[in-house]
């Protein structure tokens, strides 16, 4: 039950995200071009999905534990510190780059083109560089 | 430039929604791609088949949908070479500042999570400014 309902929810937010039209860059960059015919599309699909996802974590507030019984896994509340802003800003440099953001460029996957497949393998690269400065980090202190 | 489509940008951002209450609320984790991802890479012991799972449902529904529609547009203008400094840049970035859009721009905010609010705050005008110096100051695409 546990892989199915992951699974659907994978194919829901893929979908989602193929409707809205966020799998493509040149339609996400409109949004963040305020000054040369501004798209507010992004807007919309954040919101809609923001105000979705803020009925579900109502239901969620009021639960023990999820309805197949799994403990809720949610980020401890915590201060905003240089790692959180330092990592959201250069995000946001390789976002404005590229109209590419983690679950757009995996779903665009899809369309089977190369460039999309360079990105991803490019992030998942970042990622594992992250990781190997992280275990660096541990070892020195 | 793009067309602005807030029929299609209301359905498709529902959806993602209903997938992150599913995700929560079945599941109980939060709906972050880039720290699903990464924990993917960082095989994290006992929770790989959910993670692993979510992640090949996004291009199996991205694709039904291009399937349905006949096609799904992915128009992307950056280099090669700028690509990739863009993926190491998002997947670095995601990793140091947990989370990315899903993770803190829906996820996050929706749960009135103040460091969400400001990370969101924080790629969306680093996005818009980098978009604008791309766009306006250097004069097209890289």
């Amino acid at each position: 039950m546990k892989s199915a309902s992951a699974t659907l929810a994978g194919i829901l937010f893929g979908a989602g995200l193929a409707i809205s039209q966020m799998t493509n860059p040149n339609k996400v960059l409109s949004f963040l071009d305020l000054f040369g015919g501004w798209d507010p599309s992004l807007a919309l699909v954040m919101g809609a999905a923001l105000a979705v996802s803020a009925l579900g974590y109502r239901v969620a507030r009021n639960r023990e534990a999820s309805f197949l019984g799994e403990p809720f896994d949610l980020p401890v509340p915590s201060g905003i510190d240089r790692r959180l802003i330092a990592g959201a800003a250069l995000f946001g440099i390789g976002w404005g780059l590229a109209g590419f953001c983690p679950g757009p460029a995996i779903a665009a996957i899809a369309t089977g083109h190369l460039p999309v497949v360079i990105f991803v393998c490019a992030m998942v690269v970042g990622m594992l560089l992250f990781q190997y400065a992280e275990t660096m980090r541990a070892h020195r202190s | 430039m793009t067309e602005f489509e807030p029929i299609s940008a209301l359905i498709g951002g529902g959806l993602i929604g209903v997938a992150a209450s599913l995700l929560l609320l079945a599941n109980g984790r939060i709906a972050g791609v880039s720290g699903i991802l990464g924990r993917t890479l960082a095989f994290e012991s006992g929770q790989h088949a959910w993670r692993v799972l979510f992640l090949l449902g996004l291009p199996v529904g991205a694709g039904f949908v291009g399937w349905v529609q006949g096609g799904l547009v992915t128009d992307i203008s950056a280099s090669t070479p700028v690509l990739i400094v863009a993926g190491l840049f998002v997947g670095f970035g995601t990793r140091l500042g947990n989370g990315c859009t899903s993770g803190h721009g829906v996820c996050g905010m929706a749960r009135g999570s103040r460091r969400s609010l400001a990370a969101t705050c924080t790629f969306m005008i680093t996005a818009a400014l980098v978009v604008f110096v791309v766009r306006h100051v250097l004069g097209g695409s890289l």
